[in-house]
């Protein structure tokens, strides 16, 4: 049932490694931002440990996190649309090789990245966060991981409908970029225009930004049940949606 | 024996375009079979609906037994696949693409170093898959579609695009996996690669096959005409020419005869007639019909338009 997966996610990551500007589109560029934007804030408030809530302590470690989560995602919109375009998706189902054992291997060389890239943001940004910040680093990480991978269904979704490999990228980040000015980043849900709160609810990266927020404050998981079932229930929906529209050639 | 591909009455369409009508024919084992046609006569769509890639709209399909939709994994085990323009990942290396492909099978009875020896591989085994050449590109192709030893070979348009050196190269591969009992499927729309490949060729144009034989006896069905051109400067050589039984035409252009007429004795009875008759010749040239004739005969214009 799974015969090739793991051969076949080993591969995809040497491959994506092999390709110099996507491996460091996608692992330096988030780290940088968060340096850059972590030098930046830090600097604003002083060099004292900076007051608990701040944006530098809660909201820019959960922006740069979905930044990982996104250019993951955009980087799977791209190389699906890439593959497809090739007839290499064509040319793999041609095989004994299962269609979702294809893409769960793209899956899980995103969501290794996201980890990857996570890590060594932490590493770079201790720094910034001396003492007085004790977030749980590992639930963090599942906590960025159950997002990505609902973020990661959405990509399936845009992949599905791109006409071409050229528009992949500029396409998902239309659809994906704007949806950090309403998912209660930087300005709370509640205090949104109503109709922008609608918006705001029905988009998957709010419940990710609540998610993401609390575990790093401390919160218990249960306080994000909801959370991360609205998360589930995003995955379930575009992943039912992709497999009636996504094509192969 | 049951032939080892059954095609039914299969029709696939796309939208309002018909891509195949009413196609049927049979495979048996141990031939080279090709399906000859111009591009976007049906070749490909009726080798997609073969391998399982397509359910076509109507119609019934069985190969080595098995319904190429409902038992596409089982067949796919079976079977080796070269898809027409398919590409790999650019960066993936020629090894790792032989050993991603052989992980995919149970049985393991081709060794992979030996078939990249074989296909002439050996010193690119390293080497990322965009960086090799067009014949590099399909000689990986087909040690991917032989990795699983299989019993039956689909060749979509293999040699597109390759120089004729290449292009010999990669025949000579083909006549190999003959060689060594298995069944071949081809398409193609070069009609030397047909003639010089295939046991059996099917004609198909518009989605439909016009005919299917041997090359040669489609030749001889569609083609009876034979042509001569000698040379020669012997005053009465018109005259001699046309009294040969069974010339239709002889038309000169200087001392240049061209003769035409029907059946293999032709040849033959000219040759008699110039050595009855002592004639000195400074050339000649018999011009057999081939495959593009044919072609050009049942659909009205060349394979090439």
């Amino acid at each position: 049932m799974l015969v090739g997966l793991w051969k076949l996610t080993w591969i995809e990551i040497k491959i994506f490694l092999r390709e110099p500007l996507g491996a460091i589109g996608t692992i330096v560029v988030p780290v940088v931002i968060f340096l850059g934007l972590g030098r930046i804030f830090a600097r604003g408030r002083g060099p004292a440990a900076p007051s608990p809530n701040s944006f530098v302590h809660v909201g820019l470690p959960v922006l740069a996190s979905l930044l990982i989560a996104v250019s993951a995602v955009l980087s799977l919109v791209t190389i699906i649309s890439i593959y497809r375009e090739g007839g290499i998706l064509k040319r793999l189902r041609a095989t004994p090789l299962r269609p979702y054992t294809i893409l769960t291997a793209h899956v899980l060389v995103k969501l290794l990245l996201t980890a990857a890239t996570l890590v060594l943001m932490v590493l770079a940004g201790k720094r910034y966060y001396p003492a007085g910040v004790h977030a749980p680093l590992f639930s963090f990480t599942i906590a960025l991981l159950i997002s990505t991978w609902s973020i990661l269904s959405i990509g399936f979704l845009i992949a599905s409908i791109v006409p071409t490999a050229r528009f992949a990228q500029p396409i998902g980040a239309i659809i994906f970029y704007p949806m950090f000015g309403f998912s209660g980043l930087f300005t709370p849900v509640a205090s949104l225009p109503p109709v922008l709160r609608v918006v705001s609810r029905v988009l998957p990266l709010t419940y990710a930004v609540s998610l993401l927020q609390g575990i790093w404050n401390g919160q218990a998981w249960s306080a994000h049940f909801g959370d991360v079932a609205a998360l589930a229930l995003g995955f379930v929906l575009c992943t039912a949606i992709s497999t009636k529209v996504f094509r192969w050639e | 024996m049951p032939p080892v591909i059954q095609v039914s009455g299969v029709r696939k369409t796309y939208g309002r375009t018909v891509a195949v009508d009413e196609v049927s024919f049979e495979v048996n084992e141990g031939e080279i079979f090709g399906l000859i046609g111009p591009n976007g006569a049906g070749k490909t769509t009726t080798m997609e609906c073969i391998e399982g890639l397509r359910t076509p709209d109507r119609g019934t399909i069985s190969v080595l037994g098995l319904d190429p939709f409902r038992q596409v994994y089982q067949l796919q085990a079976r079977i080796g696949v070269q898809l027409q323009q398919a590409q790999l990942q650019k960066r993936i290396k020629v090894w790792e693409a032989l050993d991603l492909w052989a992980s995919l099978y149970h049985k393991k009875a081709i060794h992979a170093e030996r078939l990249l020896e074989s296909l002439g591989l050996t010193d690119k085994r390293d080497a990322w898959f965009m960086n090799l050449s067009g014949g590099q590109k399909q000689r990986l192709f087909i040690a991917l579609a032989l990795i699983n030893d299989p019993e039956v070979v689909f060749l979509d348009e293999l040699t597109t695009g390759l120089d004729p050196q290449a292009r010999r190269a990669i025949w000579e591969l083909v006549r190999n996996i003959r060689k060594r009992g298995k069944t071949v499927f081809l398409t193609t729309h070069l009609m030397e690669e047909a003639e010089r490949l295939c046991d059996r060729v099917a004609i198909i144009e518009h989605g439909r096959i016009i005919d299917i034989d041997r090359p040669d006896k489609l030749v001889d069905r569609h083609c009876p005409e034979r042509t001569i051109v000698i040379a020669t400067n012997d005053p009465s050589a018109e005259e001699r020419f046309r009294s040969i039984p069974r010339v239709e035409s002889v038309t000169r252009s200087d001392s240049r005869f061209t003769i035409s007429g029907r059946g293999d004795d032709l040849v033959t009875s000219v040759i008699h007639c110039l050595s009855e008759n002592h004639m000195a010749v400074g050339d000649f040239r018999t011009i057999l019909p081939n495959l593009e004739d044919v072609f050009l005969k049942l659909t009205g214009h060349s394979i090439r338009e």
